[in-house]
C-alpha cells in the first residue's frame, strides 16, 4: 500500500511539473501545427518536445499504463485534463488569489476545513486547483464528499478519479495516517444551498466527526475561507417540490436560472480570495481524546469562529464583488 | 509430527493446486483430497498433477465427510469447496445447498473429531458487499453498509457466520477465514475471467469500479501457509494495488461498451437466462462500485507479501490469453513515428 502511494505522489509531482510545461490546449494546437510544420520541414524543437510528451500522454491513457490510488485517485488524469479545465475559470473569469496559502503544510497531512457555498459546489474545485498551482509543493487535496455523490452515474466516479472520497470515518483517518491534505465542507448541503441573503453566514458544522479525525491522525486542522463562491449563482429561490422528485436536496432559482436555460448555468464572475488560516494543532491531545465529545464539539466551535472571523476579514478586503463594475 | 490435511474442492483448479503443492511438502504426512466430481484429468482437460493426494469421492452435504474425517485422523482442514456460480446443471439452489449445507456437515465433523486443530475457510471480499455508502476501502473489522442479499456473497456471509460459531464452540482448534479477491491467473476460470474473455465488454454506463485481484500463486502460497501454521482470525487477501475496470479494458485492448445501469440488469438476466453467461445482481454492483480491501493484516501475520500486484497479477493473465494491448497502442505507436520521426 505505502509503496503504490509513493508511487502516485511521485507520479503526482513530476506530472504537475510536465503540465506547467505543456497545458494540454497547447499540446494540442503544437500536435496541429507541429505535424503541418512537419511536412514543410520546418519543426522547432520545443514543439517536437511537446508533441513527443503528448503523444506519450496519450499512448499511456490509451494503454491503461498509469497508476491510481486505492481511492482511485488518477493524479495524471487530474493535472493534465480536469484541473486544466479548472484553470482558466480560476485564473480568468474568478481571478482567484490566495492569501497565506503557506499556512497549508508542504509535506505532512492536515486537514483543510473551509465554507462552502455557491449552490454548485465549484468552491471545493477551485480550492483543489488553488492549493495545488499556487502552494509551493503543489498539494493534491482529497476532498471529502457526500455519499448522494457517489450514487450518480458519471459524477462519482469522476470524483473518485479527481481524489476525491466519501465523508466518513474510515476513509478521512486513513487519508490522513497516510499524510494526504484533506479537505472537508463541514457545513455540507447546509452551506452550499443556503438562500443569497444568508451569503457568508457559516451554518451549522455536522457532527465534528472533521475534528474527531484530525486529533486521532494527530494532524493540524488548517482553517479556510473562500470568499467570492457566494455570488457566483445567488440562490433567490427553491423549487422544492421538483428538487423533492428529483431526489435533490434543493433546485436554485437564480437571476439567471431556470429563466435562461443553459446560459444560467455560467457562473456570475466575481472575485475571488481564499485565505488559509493559522494551522490549529492537534498533536497535543491523545488520539483517544477524539471519543471525548465536549473537547470535540469546543473544538469544532473554535474552527467555525476562526472561520467566520476569516470570512469577514476577507470580505472587507475584497471589497466589490464584481470589481472593476461594481 | 506429521500432518494428514484434508482438502475439499479439490476438483477444481485452486483448490488441486492447493492440494498438490501439500502434497509435495514432506511434513506432511498424508493429503486426502475430496470432491463431488472427480478432478479433470490430466491430459485431456488440463488437471493439475495432485501428487500423492489420496481423492475421495464425497457429496459434502452428506454426513460421509465426518467418517472420512474420523477414518483418517485428520487434523488440518482446508474448505476450498465453495462454488463462485450456478452449476450448469442444477442452478442457485443446489449452488446454495452445496455451499452453506456442505460447509456445515463439515463443520459439524470437524466439532466431533478429536483430532482436528486447524481448520483453514476460503471465503471471498464479497462479503464486504459494493455500495455507494461504504468507505473506500475495507479492513476485516469493517461491517458491510448493504450486507449481501443475493448469491455467492450471501452463501459467502452465511458459511463465515457458521465458521465463526465453530470457533467459538471449539476454541482449541485455530479457525482462520481467508477473504480472497477475485482470483486471476493463466488457470482461473471465473465469471471475472470468462468476462475478460470476451471481445467486447459490457460496462455499467456513467461508472468504473476499482477492481482488485490476487494471482493464483499467491492465493496458494497463503493456503499454504495458513494450513502450514497457525494463524487464526479472519483476514483479506489481495494483490496490492487497485485496477479500474477502464484500465483494465485498455491494458486488454479490448473495447467497452458502456450500458444504462437498468438495461445492464436485463442483459444480465437475459444472458444468465440463455445460460452465456452468469450475471448475478453482485456482479452488476460490483460493476457499479468497484471494491478494495486492506491486506495489512495478512502480512502482518504471515510476514509475507503477495508476489504479483493487481495489476501484475492481470498482466499475467493477459500473457496467457496472448492478450498484450495490441492495437490502439500501437496506433498511437504508428502515429508518433510518424510524426516525429
Amino acid at each position: 500500500m505505502a509503496s503504490a502511494h509513493e508511487e502516485s505522489r511521485n507520479g503526482f509531482h513530476g506530472g504537475s511539473h510536465d503540465a506547467q510545461v505543456i497545458p494540454i490546449d497547447r499540446g494540442r494546437s503544437s500536435r496541429g501545427a507541429g505535424g503541418f510544420a512537419d511536412f514543410d520541414g520546418a519543426l522547432d524543437p520545443e514543439d517536437d518536445r511537446r508533441l513527443a510528451e503528448l503523444l506519450a500522454f496519450v499512448r499511456r491513457r490509451i494503454a491503461g499504463e498509469y497508476e491510481v490510488d486505492e481511492f482511485g485517485f488518477d493524479a495524471e488524469l487530474t493535472d493534465k485534463v480536469l484541473l486544466e479545465i479548472m484553470r482558466p475559470l480560476y485564473r480568468h473569469w474568478f481571478r482567484a488569489e490566495t492569501v497565506d496559502v503557506e499556512n497549508v503544510p508542504g509535506e505532512s497531512g492536515a486537514l483543510v476545513v473551509a465554507n462552502h457555498s455557491g449552490t454548485i459546489p465549484l468552491d471545493a474545485l477551485m480550492l483543489q486547483v488553488a492549493l495545488h498551482d499556487d502552494h509551493p509543493d503543489r498539494r493534491a487535496l482529497r476532498l471529502l464528499g457526500a455519499d448522494l455523490v457517489y450514487q450518480l452515474p458519471l459524477l462519482g466516479h469522476l470524483a473518485r478519479k479527481t481524489g476525491h472520497t466519501l465523508a466518513c470515518r474510515e476513509d478521512a483517518d486513513r487519508l490522513l495516517r497516510k499524510g494526504e491534505l484533506v479537505g472537508v465542507f463541514p457545513e455540507g448541503f447546509k452551506g452550499v444551498g443556503k438562500p443569497f441573503s444568508e451569503r457568508y453566514k457559516l451554518q451549522r458544522f455536522g457532527r465534528g466527526g472533521f475534528v474527531a479525525s484530525a486529533i486521532r491522525a494527530g494532524v493540524p486542522i488548517v482553517p479556510c475561507a473562500i470568499v467570492g463562491a457566494e455570488e457566483i449563482y445567488p440562490k433567490i429561490g427553491d423549487l422544492r417540490f421538483l428538487a423533492r422528485a428529483l431526489g435533490l436536496p434543493y433546485l436554485p432559482i437564480t437571476p439567471l436560472f431556470p429563466w435562461f436555460g443553459l446560459l444560467g448555468l455560467v457562473p456570475l464572475p466575481s472575485k475571488w480570495l481564499i485565505g488559509f488560516g493559522e494551522p490549529i494543532r492537534t498533536d497535543e491531545y491523545d488520539p483517544s481524546d477524539a471519543d471525548d465529545p465536549m473537547l470535540v464539539f469546543n473544538l469544532t466551535d473554535q474552527v467555525r469562529e476562526v472561520i467566520q472571523q476569516q470570512l469577514n476579514e476577507l470580505r472587507l478586503r475584497r471589497g466589490h464583488a464584481f470589481p472593476p463594475f461594481l | 509430527m506429521t500432518h494428514t490435511v484434508l482438502v475439499t474442492g479439490v476438483s477444481r483448479h485452486i483448490g488441486a493446486r492447493v492440494a498438490s503443492v501439500l502434497a509435495a511438502d514432506p511434513d506432511i504426512g498424508r493429503v486426502i483430497g475430496v470432491d463431488t466430481v472427480p478432478p479433470p484429468s490430466l491430459s485431456r482437460d488440463g488437471g493439475v498433477p495432485l501428487g500423492r493426494t489420496e481423492f475421495v469421492r464425497v457429496d459434502l452435504r452428506s454426513p460421509d465427510i465426518a467418517q472420512v474425517i474420523a477414518a483418517a485422523d485428520i487434523d488440518t482442514v482446508v474448505h476450498m469447496s465453495l462454488v463462485s456460480a450456478p452449476p450448469r446443471s442444477g442452478g442457485r439452489a443446489l449452488m446454495k445447498e452445496h455451499n452453506v449445507i456442505g460447509t456445515m456437515q463439515l463443520l459439524g465433523a470437524c466439532q466431533r473429531s478429536a483430532t482436528v486443530r486447524r481448520v483453514v475457510v476460503r471465503s471471498t471480499t464479497a462479503v464486504y458487499g459494493s455500495s455507494p455508502r461504504d468507505p473506500a476501502v475495507f479492513t476485516e473489522d469493517a461491517e458491510p453498509g448493504e450486507p449481501p442479499t443475493h448469491g455467492y456473497a450471501k452463501d459467502a456471509s452465511e458459511v463465515e457466520g457458521y465458521v465463526r460459531g465453530f470457533a467459538r464452540r471449539r476454541r482449541d482448534v485455530s479457525v482462520t477465514t481467508l477473504r480472497f479477491a477475485n482470483f486471476m491467473g493463466p488457470g482461473v476460470d471465473s465469471p471475472l475471467t470468462r468476462y475478460f474473455s470476451q471481445p467486447l465488454l459490457p460496462t455499467v454506463f456513467g461508472f468504473d469500479p476499482r477492481l482488485q485481484f490476487v494471482h493464483e500463486d499467491d492465493a496458494v502460497e497463503v493456503l499454504r501457509r495458513t494450513a502450514m501454521e497457525d494463524h487464526p482470525g479472519t483476514f483479506n487477501v489481495a494483490g496490492d494495488g487497485v485496477l479500474l475496470l477502464s484500465q483494465c479494458v485498455r491494458r486488454a485492448g479490448l473495447l467497452s461498451l458502456p450500458i444504462p445501469s437498468p438495461a445492464f440488469r436485463l442483459i444480465g438476466d437475459l444472458a444468465r437466462g440463455a445460460g452465456m453467461m452468469d450475471f448475478s445482481p453482485e456482479q452488476l454492483r460490483l460493476m457499479c462500485h468497484g471494491r478494495v480491501v486492506d491486506t495489512a493484516r495478512l502480512v502482518q501475520a504471515l510476514g509475507w507479501k503477495p508476489k504479483f500486484s493487481t495489476s501484475a497479477a492481470f498482466e499475467d493473465f493477459l500473457h496467457s490469453r496472448g492478450m498484450d494491448g495490441g492495437l490502439p497502442a500501437a496506433m498511437v505507436d504508428a502515429l508518433s513515428h510518424m510524426v516525429t520521426r
